[in-house]
């Protein structure tokens, strides 16, 4: 349920705020720490939790900050635009922005854009994008035009789209209201897409306000048009081929969430996928509110009387939402839970906004607080190698694990793996059990960045550490269900205690539905699997001498007799039971899965979803440990870590609750079913003569016993000594 | 125990009969035909002041044992066909009351042994009963569904009120620690009142679901109530549940047994509780932190333990084990080993299954044994043979064992002691209110008994029964701590003395013994004084006579002390009595084992072996010699419930086997060893 918290003003008194608002508030390398830029000459930097500001700079006078200031996440270096072409970097130390560095371009610059996982990128006003290093390496390099004069930048955002960064901007015909054009930056290779939106029905309408907000494929593009609804356009994120001028069209989101005829500027955000904040008059009359949407339901989620007006404008990072409020910056922290039953039960699952800056997931309690490892700074760029040498040596030596997880984000899948190995031949530090976790979820955030990478040996090498668990690393079983590595999930169901029934059984889908070929040529550990198929003949024999020797045949069971097809062919049956159904690379798959533990509850629904065909194969190969199973004195299977006959047992009967009215269905499961069936029978009976056997047996006890007391009276002889 | 020592005089007498042979030499009457079945459990009551443990029993025996010294059953309550306790508290400190389903809260006088009163609750048969924490109230459940509250005065319970009254039965009540709140176990829920108003201010509905199938009935046959608030209940499904009593829900469910759950206990600080089945197995669960040094802290199943047959109860909680008892007889106490400081025999399990008061007396003159049970004596004539043999060897024998006696006692009540004179002609015995004496007389092999009349008013009811060593006297314990001492003369009993007790006390004398010359007498109450009277002169005495001291050896043991071994032997010794031939000589028995302590020899050291159960072989006779010591023991007999010499080499022994006991209850609840 989306909340918005108790808000927190913050004191403008250094901020000369103008009647357009401020010029922007933009996110820094520490969490909780803000840039604000105002419409003048000055940049704070605000500590949001303290409530109070941790430095200030001004331009000096006769200069104007045309560009909002913005946090180098790489380097930490704060980088702002006066008088549209003077760039200026400086840090936390710098007093005078005066003295700072300084880089006159050739361009105008319309915004620059930091955000966390690259470098950041400067948008001129023409259109034309560059990244800051080239920029700085050669300041006065010509700068081309993208648009066309008509057309001016109204809005523009910078995201990272599994691990590469997007840029998209819109801009406006300036004569003619009501065109826009969308255009997609891409870098390396650099791709620039145009779109023209096309406005549909509301052609009048003026669009006051854009958000936006990217998934894999798609930036969703939500427009805040004067006519106060929400409308979505999809704009590809990955250029179609051909085309030129692709049109994109819009759709109504939400109606009516600000007053139409509102002469005063309204302001829209995404929240999340499932929430947008709206900033504006709800009612033509009213003042002005903050409102939280729910663009799923259309409902309205929550919402704030801000009486005092605001400037229009609103910011959202990290939870947190920004906007002017009168004369303060006003900042409300913003909560949504999902309600999900996950959630209910504690197991909310931990995605990762990829703009926000990792922190470690797992907090070692042994080891004290406070010591965070040594954030992006120490990612030293080269200019700041040039800048400010004296400042590395001072700085604290790079744990090995820290080292460690800056090269899982960055470097090639043989170099982690070497380095992985070198830090697991290290000592075990105390907190080496956080690490591994670290280390796990990090190069799990990269796969799902980088679809082509899979640290495989890495993540093997991991699992084997036994230090990982499935909650611990919920990522590292998709990844690996995705990719169908049937080796690894094997070596997970191994290791981990606590897999969820689902991922269980999507495994045991996988292992019974891949094909016989690709399993043989994958390594998988078999140590449980004896060599099944060489015993066959054997024990058959043995199981003829056996019905010899006890002169009982199973031809007397009065059960072979209400089943004439089974009576016609018993040798048949004896064949299909000797030999293993499945190959023993999948018979090693299902013996992990046999070993896993569950819930019969929790199980029972996923096992309903497998397809008849693997339930029936399961059933055979369960059945066929059965009667290996029952062939020996002790009810154990040979090899190394076997499954027990009671896993057996209970996983036939789950299959079969679970199953029970398809494979009743199948002609092919009637033998596997009647054997089954044959043999619970024998199975009843031979309890109940075990019971016959024990009651018989204590009755002998008795009459020994009898014999052996000496009734109840004697005269005997005792001697002391 | 105590007994006289035939000549205490001549302790330096006769190192002649030492090497004798045959001086270690017996024939026993192995005696296994003593048909004694206890009566089952049906409540235990642990009073932490005075670290005993009452127990009651299905015939409505009440027993007290003494936990400090060695489980001991110092002091009993005979039962009562009308009266069966199905509750037993202890209130005030040290006073014991019980209810049953004759209706009425009985209080017994610890000191004199006899129920002080009995007060009818007027509310049908009771079920439940218990004391508030404070002790100064009792509260009963009966079967009209009423829960009374009854005021304890010094001298009686006076009436008080009654609670708001529920639809059925009241079978478990439990006070919150605090005294303002009592939870009360019901068919199919359970009641919280607040005691203050006596209103009901939550009912909780208890599951009858029992592994998915609806059974007619929950009987909740235990409640707990936690300082915390949390009513803890066992019922007949098998479940023990825990829930809030601020809100009426249940808050969690562990499904322990099949069958039903009838009891709970909970330690003072409320940190452990025990149940008890009726497959025979008692459960303990433990308050566990969640993690390790968490402050969070759940219940969790600990410990199961199966020292039980048939249905647990009862079952009770001391500081440092768990008390259980049920249809089985046995009571069990086991030692949480947690709690134990010293891993000694302290440490180790008890069950106690046969009463530590004697059952059995002996007539030596004819070979006759009589038995007591509850409602009737048992007269049997010993058999005889005229074979030898070796040791081990079962004679063959010439004349069996013979009943020949069956004497039942009218009236409800149940025989509290009873002897056998050691000439054969004279039985008494008693109940609670009537005095019994016999008088027999043998013409060959036909035996006729004749009651004898005219008894003086005043004996009653007696505690114990002593005749002389000559059978000329009858000494009569009362239970108001009067001695009376009667002639017996040609069929006749003529009242001699009454020995009164001293002033001020009214301690009844559980134990009574008297010298060979009849000369002197001596009791020893529950207090564990021991006075000694001279029956010729009339006189009380305390203790050694005439010298008024220890024995030389006495002193001796007292130095050296005693074989480790032998102290820490965990069952009391239940019988002490001499060698009438052999002064040196003393018999005593437990019911494992039987000694015989020759103070002639050397006593033994923590070197030598206490017990040597195979005859030594090839040694030679000094160093038989040198390793003999004063202690012989045999293990052979057990349970052993007498033991005693008939003549210089001759011993009768009373065995009772459990396993006759356990096939003549009803059968267990059977548990299948194969299949599902």
């Amino acid at each position: 349920m989306a909340t918005l918290e108790e808000e927190i003003a913050l004191s403008t008194v250094v901020l000369g705020a103008g009647p357009d608002g401020l010029l922007g508030v933009e996110p820094t390398d520490k969490a909780d720490q803000f840039l604000v830029t105002d419409s003048g000459r000055t940049v704070v930097h605000y500590k949001v939790s303290d409530q109070k500001p941790l430095g200030s700079w001004s331009v000096k006078q006769g200069q104007v900050i045309t560009c909002p200031a913005v946090c180098s996440f790489q380097t930490g270096e704060y980088i702002v635009v006066h008088d549209n072409k003077v760039l200026r970097i400086w840090n936390n130390e710098d007093v005078n922005l005066d003295k700072v560095f300084k880089a006159t371009l050739s361009a105008e610059v319309y915004r620059i854009h930091s955000i966390q996982g690259t470098e950041p990128v400067v948008l001129f006003k023409e259109g034309a994008v560059r990244g800051l290093e080239a920029l700085l390496e050669e300041p006065q390099q010509k700068i081309e035009a993208v648009i066309s004069d008509e057309e001016v930048i109204k809005w523009t955002k910078f995201f990272m789209v599994s691990k590469h960064p997007v840029l998209i901007f819109i801009t406006e015909k300036q004569q003619q209201h009501g065109n826009y054009f969308a255009y997609v930056q891409m870098f390396n290779p650099c791709t620039l897409s145009k779109y023209t939106l096309l406005l549909g029905e509301e052609e009048k309408t003026v669009i006051k306000n854009f958000t936006a907000s990217v998934d894999r494929k798609f930036i969703c593009l939500m427009s805040l048009s004067s006519d106060g609804c929400i409308y979505e356009s999809l704009i590809p994120v990955y250029p179609s081929d051909g085309e030129k001028n692709q049109k994109v069209v819009r759709s109504l989101l939400l109606k009516t969430v600000v007053s139409g005829s509102a002469q005063k500027s309204v302001a829209l955000t995404i929240l999340d996928q499932n929430h947008v904040a709206v900033l504006g008059p709800p009612l033509p009359a009213s003042k002005e509110c903050l409102s939280i949407w729910n663009i799923k339901f259309q409902t309205l989620q929550t919402s704030k009387e801000l009486p005092q007006g605001t400037s229009g404008q609103l910011w959202y990072y990290g939870e947190t939402l920004f906007m002017l409020h009168g004369k303060y910056l006003t900042v409300i922290p913003y909560k949504c839970e999902a309600s999900s039953l996950a959630g209910a039960l504690g197991k909310l699952k931990h995605s990762q906004d990829p703009g926000t800056h990792t922190i470690p997931h797992f907090v070692n309690w042994e080891t004290s607080q406070g010591c965070e490892p040594g954030s992006q700074n120490s990612e030293q760029s080269k200019r700041i190698l040039r800048r400010r040498k004296t400042e590395v040596s001072l700085q604290p030596e790079v744990p090995a694990s820290t080292q460690l997880l800056l090269n899982i984000k960055k470097d090639s899948e043989k170099h982690i793996e070497i380095e992985l190995r070198k830090f697991l031949a290290l000592k075990q530090t105390p907190d080496f059990h956080t690490v591994v976790g670290d280390i796990v979820a990090g190069l799990l955030g990269r796969c799902k960045e980088e679809p082509s990478f899979y640290p495989r040996n890495c993540l093997m090498q991991l699992i084997q550490t036994h230090m990982l668990s499935y909650s611990l690393c919920p990522g590292l079983l998709e990844i690996a269900l995705e990719k169908t590595d049937v080796q690894m999930l094997q070596l997970c169901l191994q290791q981990f205690p606590d897999i969820p029934e689902s991922v269980t059984c999507t495994c045991l889908k996988i292992f019974l539905s891949i094909d016989d070929d690709s399993l043989r040529e994958i390594d998988i550990n078999m140590e449980s699997v004896s060599d099944y198929n060489d015993t066959a003949q054997d024990e058959n024999m043995e199981e003829q001498t056996g019905i010899l020797q006890n002169g009982f045949s199973s031809e007397e069971d009065n059960c072979n007799s209400c089943d004439p097809e089974l009576n016609q062919k018993p040798q048949d049956a004896t064949q299909a039971t000797t030999s293993c159904p499945v190959i023993p690379q999948r018979a090693a798959l299902l013996n992990a899965i046999l070993h896993s533990a569950y819930s019969e509850i929790f199980l029972l629904p996923y096992l309903k979803d497998i397809p008849a065909q693997h339930v029936t194969l399961f059933l055979q190969y369960l059945y066929f440990l059965y009667l290996k199973c029952s062939k020996n004195a002790t009810m154990t299977l040979p090899g190394i870590h076997p499954p027990t006959l009671s896993q057996i047992m209970d996983w036939i009967c789950l299959l079969l609750d679970a199953n029970f009215t398809v494979v009743v269905m199948m002609p092919e499961a009637k033998r596997l079913l009647m054997n089954l069936y044959k043999f619970v029978k024998s199975q009843i009976s031979v309890y109940s003569e075990l019971n016959k056997i024990e009651v018989s047996f204590r009755e002998l006890q008795k009459l020994n016993q009898e014999k052996h007391s000496r009734g109840l009276y004697s005269i005997e002889v005792l001697h002391l000594f | 125990m105590i007994n006289w020592i035939p000549g205490t005089y001549c302790s330096e007498l006769l190192t002649v009969s030492l090497f004798r042979p045959g001086m270690g030499e017996f024939k026993v009457h192995r005696v296994r035909f003593f048909n004694y079945i206890p009566s089952g459990i049906r409540c235990v009551a642990y009073n932490n002041q005075s670290n005993r443990l009452a127990v009651s029993r299905t015939d409505g025996t009440v027993e007290i044992y003494n936990l400090s010294a060695n489980y001991f059953q110092e002091k009993f309550f005979p039962g009562h066909e009308s009266r069966s306790t199905e509750a037993l508290c202890w209130a005030e400190g040290q006073r014991l009351f019980s209810a049953g389903l004759n209706g009425e809260i009985i209080e017994y006088d610890l000191q004199a042994l006899n129920i002080k009163y009995a007060v009818d609750a007027f509310g049908g048969p009771i079920w439940s009963m218990t004391a508030s924490p404070s002790g100064s109230q009792l509260l009963v459940g009966c079967e009209d569904g009423s829960v009374k509250l009854f005021q304890i005065t010094p001298e009686k319970i006076e009436f008080e009120r009654n609670f708001d009254r529920q639809k059925s039965r009241i079978l478990s009540l439990s006070w919150h620690p605090s005294g303002t709140h009592i939870a009360a176990g019901s068919i199919d829920y359970i009641s919280v009142f607040d005691v203050k108003s006596g209103s009901a201010i939550h009912k909780m509905m208890v599951d009858r679901q029992y592994m998915g199938v609806s059974k007619r009935k929950c009987i909740v046959w235990g409640v707990a109530f936690l300082s915390d608030g949390t009513v803890i209940s066992v019922d007949s499904a098998g479940k023990v549940q825990f829930w809030d009593s601020a809100t009426g829900t249940l808050a969690k469910s562990h499904l322990i047994a099949n069958a039903d759950v009838q009891s709970i206990a909970v330690a003072e600080q409320e940190d452990s509780f025990v149940v008890g089945t009726a497959e025979g197995t008692v459960f303990h669960f433990q308050l566990v932190p969640v993690a390790s040094s968490s402050t969070e802290k759940q219940w969790v199943r600990t410990k199961p333990f199966q020292h039980h047959t048939h249905d647990v109860r009862t079952v009770a909680h001391s500081p440092t084990a768990l008390i259980s008892g049920g249809t089985d007889t046995h009571l069990v106490i086991r030692p949480l080993m947690e709690k134990v400081e010293v891993k000694n025999y302290d440490a180790a399990l008890r069950k106690i299954t046969f009463p530590h008061r004697r059952l059995i007396s002996c007539s030596k003159k004819r070979q006759l044994l009589l038995f007591q049970f509850a409602h009737h004596l048992e007269l049997w004539r010993l058999g005889s043979t005229v074979a030898t043999g070796k040791n081990g060897d079962t004679l063959p024998l010439s004349k069996n064992a013979e009943h020949l006696l069956h004497l039942k006692t009218k009236g409800p009540e149940n025989i509290i002691c009873s002897c056998i004179s050691p000439c054969g002609s004279w039985i008494a015995c008693s109940t609670a209110s009537r005095f019994f004496l016999y008088r027999l007389t043998y013409q060959h092999d036909n035996l006729s008994l004749k009651r004898v009349s005219k008894m003086p008013a005043f004996l009653r009811s007696a505690v114990q029964i002593l005749f002389s060593e000559d059978s000329a006297k009858l000494f009569v314990a009362s239970n108001q701590g009067s001695l009376h001492v009667g002639q017996l003369l040609e069929g006749r009993f003529r009242h001699l003395h009454t020995f009164q007790p001293q002033s001020g006390t009214v301690e009844a004398m559980c134990l009574l013994a008297v010298s060979p010359d009849g000369d002197w007498l001596a009791a020893s109450g529950t207090s564990a004084g021991v006075h000694v009277y001279s029956v010729k002169h009339l006189k009380v005495f305390e203790y050694s006579i005439p010298g008024k001291q220890y024995t030389e050896w006495s002193r001796t043991v007292q130095k050296q002390g005693f074989h480790h071994l032998w102290l820490q032997r965990d069952t009391p010794i239940t019988h002490i009595s001499f060698h009438p031939k052999r002064p040196m000589h003393i018999l005593l028995h437990d019911a494992y084992m039987f000694c015989i302590i020759d103070k002639s020899l050397p006593l033994p050291n923590d070197k030598t072996l206490l017990y040597n159960p195979l005859p030594p072989k090839s040694e030679s006779d000094v160093v038989r010699r040198r390793t003999a010591h004063a202690f012989k023991i045999s293990k052979i007999y057990k349970p052993l419930l007498f033991m005693d010499l008939l003549d210089e080499g001759t011993l009768v022994a009373v065995e009772r086997p459990l396993d006759d006991i356990i096939a003549q209850l009803p059968p267990p609840i059977k548990k299948k060893k194969f299949g599902t």
